[in-house]
């Protein structure tokens, strides 16, 4: 606590301090020290914290931030080292809210973690200079650090040659060449680690000395306003860093195009470039599409024969009801997308890993930002074509939060397969066999238009975010082209099943109150009768078509479908359909196509089930269903008019492209912006944003002599 | 006065000043993009815009209204 930090309150400094020192004595007693590890994003950080934690570790979210905090116990030689792994960073002048974090964690003002002993630096031997800048500012916080020397192996093949031992004379601190895959300097570095907590050591820092800002009791931490000083400090740090580079390193000859500057030759080439970028996000499309088919099914089923058990070894009642229709039917329908997000999340950890996606940012960011969007939201929005709640995950790559905002607001209008089953119904019932022109199927040329008016509206969307409420200057696109590298296996398996670990717990949690909330509002108030319910199918999701699973048969069947029908009809959501009649009226629905509606702000795949349940054509029907088309189509109103018109169909295909019917989504919102408020506008502008399409669909139809 | 973005793709340059907002310009610095530093311009993206180049032996993408607040010689 010297004189960095000097204009932070004395007092509570001192009082830290203390506390500091009373912590580090008791963690010298337990023999535990605090290490965090820092280094420039691509320096190999990912795969040094993963050697050296082992499968030991712990991922969580700073307080109140989605900036993740990765931890680990790191085993030296006689002790232990908790490991925390800063996110990767260029900087710490505190203008982002990873460098914040970072900036925290190094003062010890993190809740429940004190100031580390030490710092673990990955510096990329291949990237010395600007790696080094992120040392020096570490160092201004007067904390031991060691330099994890990566890449040390590319280097060498670059012809570089880093002398480490003239690098650690001259910056006064351990230097240990690592290479993290092959286990190679790990002992030498845990040696080193122990000695500095050890001897506690802190260099002395040349360029703060030379400068003439760093007068006695003159304040050194930076603000905005102070940028001719911030800017002298910048100069400082590399001018020394420039001096130490000339010293340690040394150019065996000048290096001519490296593998990275040839493959970038065909991989970002003007013509070519673009269409191996089609071809490599068709191949991850249609993969996660093909492969996660069969798990997901199998899951689907899965699920299905956990709610059967259930059912039938329960005794009958509000209990067996509330497991198998509340929480095994609802969060199975979310697990039921794990494979999806395992497969998505493997292919950006490789395509992150690799060196890519800095890439396709590169490629795609001009029309990105005619938007005002980052051409890194280019991925999030795709992978949203499978499903919103993935690419929302994926939008963390977007540092401004604004963009990453406007990123999130406008995901869910890219047609998810979850849509897929209502569309597939709705043409199903009026719109095969029709072809335009002869040739052109009416289905397919609608299916198309859907997710046009999708992709149509997310761009409004973001253009109007980004001119009013998320105003915000053109997002500067000052991005690293990384290296390409192979992408280390162990470093891509763990990412994924991390994030699908957090995206079980995170999702779960919301998602479980909400299905109780929504089986209870069509399970509530009971009718007399208390043994129906007792044969529905109990799985949500509906997707495989033409794939009708244990129905159950004969007459007492529909007489329990008959049932359920009546208690819907009664039921808080059935009410609840009632209530909100007059306002889809002008939308050509009925109330219940209400309770339909109602019900699938769920998923929307739930219309399909709910649909049949209220047409009492049983539960268990797919989109594809004959019987439910049938009953759609023969639905009347008290005038004997047809409930359902082909204009109908269109209206609700509308509604469905643009409402956000989907709680797992508004689940995933929620932990990702952290922010009920921000969810909440999201439902409400999407969903007014539906009412309004649907509403001139079916007005403008009428108005043209359709319907 | 020369900007980067003025100069011709495999042109080289020494920064002279950074202008521009100051988190964009700390940005760029930060990135080793300050005065004195050679500067090479590699390649634009395919519409024209961003560019590439390359500085203290590593590559840096930014748009062409980033590079416009660099002033090159």
């Amino acid at each position: 606590m010297k004189t960095v930090l000097k204009n932070a309150e004395t007092s509570n400094e001192v009082a830290v301090a203390v506390k500091e020192n009373k912590r580090a004595d008791e963690n010298a007693e337990k023999k535990q020290i605090i290490v965090a590890l820092a280094g420039n994003p691509n320096a190999g950080k990912t795969t040094l914290f993963n050697v050296l934690t082992g499968l030991k570790q712990k991922v969580a979210n700073y307080p109140g931030v989605t900036v993740e905090r990765k931890e680990g116990i790191w085993k030296l030689d006689d002790t232990a080292a908790r490991l925390i792994d800063l996110p990767g960073l260029y900087s710490l002048d505190v203008t982002s809210l990873d460098e914040q974090i970072a900036s925290e964690v190094l003062t010890g003002k993190v809740f429940d973690l004190p100031k580390p002993d030490v710092v673990v630096a990955a510096v990329d031997a291949t990237n010395l200079e600007r790696n080094l800048y992120l040392v020096t500012q570490i160092l201004e916080y007067n904390i031991p650090v060691v330099i994890a020397l990566t890449m040390f192996d590319a280097a060498e093949k670059q012809s570089l040659a880093v002398n480490s031992k003239k690098l650690s004379e001259l910056l006064q601190i351990p230097v240990v060449p690592v290479i993290a895959k092959q286990k190679q300097g790990i002992n030498e570095l845990s040696a080193a680690v122990v000695k500095a907590a050890r001897e506690k050591k802190t260099p002395v820092l040349p360029w703060l000395a030379d400068a003439d800002f760093n007068e006695e009791g003159e304040e050194i931490h930076l603000s905005l306003s102070e940028n001719a000083a911030a800017n002298k400090k910048i100069f400082a740090r590399y001018n020394f860093i420039s001096d130490v580079y000339q010293e340690s390193v040394e150019h065996k000859h000048t290096s001519e195009r490296n593998v990275s500057d040839k493959i970038d030759g065909i991989l970002t080439h003007k013509f070519f470039g673009l269409i191996i970028l089609v071809a490599i996000l068709l191949l991850v499309f249609q993969t996660i599409f093909s492969w996660a088919n069969v798990p997901m099914d199998l899951l689907d089923q899965g699920f299905g024969a956990l709610g059967d058990f259930v059912r039938t070894s329960l005794p009958a009642g509000i209990l067996n009801d509330l497991i198998v229709d509340g929480i095994i039917a609802g969060v199975g329908g979310v697990l039921v997308f794990l494979p999806q997000i395992l497969l998505l999340f493997l292919f950006l950890s490789i395509l992150e890993d690799s060196g890519y996606m800095a890439r396709a940012a590169f490629l795609l960011d001009k029309l990105m930002s005619r938007v005002g969007l980052h051409g890194k939201a280019f991925l999030p929005l795709l992978s949203s074509f499978a499903c919103a709640i993935p690419g929302i995950m994926a939008t963390r790559t977007i540092e401004n939060p604004k963009d990453r905002l406007a990123t999130i607001l406008i995901a869910p209008f890219m047609s998810c397969s979850a849509r897929l089953p209502v569309y597939t119904l709705m043409i199903g019932a009026f719109f095969t066999g029709q072809t335009i022109f002869g040739f052109l199927s009416v289905g397919a040329v609608l299916m198309l238009a859907m997710y046009a008016l999708g992709i149509i509206v997310a761009i409004i969307a973001a253009f109007v975010l980004k001119r009013t409420i998320l105003k915000s200057p053109p997002p500067p696109f000052v991005m690293e082209l990384p290296p390409y590298r192979l992408p280390n296996v162990r470093t891509v398996l763990q990412n994924m099943f991390t994030r699908a670990g957090l995206f079980l717990k995170r999702a779960g949690t919301v998602i479980l109150a909400i299905s109780i909330i929504l089986w209870a509002l069509t399970y509530f108030p009971r009718n007399a009768s208390p043994t129906i319910n007792k044969n529905q199918q109990s799985s949500v999701t509906e997707r495989a078509p033409g794939e009708a699973s244990g129905a159950p048969n004969g007459e007492m069947a529909t007489e329990l479908v008959a049932e359920d029908s009546a208690q819907l009809q009664n039921s808080f959501a059935g009410q609840l359909g009632h209530f909100i009649e007059p306002v889809i009226q002008p939308l050509g629905f009925d109330w219940k196509i209400g309770v339909a509606l109602i019900a699938s702000f769920a998923a929307r795949e739930v219309l399909v089930s709910t649909l049949s349940i209220i047409y009492n054509v049983g539960k268990d029907e797919t989109e594809e269903s004959e019987t439910l088309i049938s009953a759609i189509q023969a639905e009347k109103r008290a005038d004997g008019t047809p409930v359902w018109t082909p204009l109908t169909a269109l209206t609700l295909m509308v509604f469905f492209v643009l409402a956000m019917q989907c709680m797992s989504t508004v689940a995933v919102v929620r932990r990702e912006t952290n922010s009920w408020s921000w969810t909440l506008f999201m439902v409400a502008y999407m969903t007014a944003l539906a009412y309004f399409a649907a509403f001139l669909t079916y007005q403008g139809g009428k108005l043209f002599g359709f319907g | 006065m020369t900007t980067l973005a003025e100069l011709a793709v495999g042109a080289e340059a020494k920064v002279i000043r950074v202008t521009g907002t100051s988190a964009v310009s700390r940005r760029l610095m930060e990135m080793g993009v300050i005065p004195g530093v050679s500067v090479k311009i590699v390649k634009t993206a395919p519409f024209g815009d961003p560019i590439q180049i390359r500085v203290r032996g590593y590559s840096l993408a930014m748009r062409k209204s980033e590079a416009r607040t660099i002033e090159v010689s």
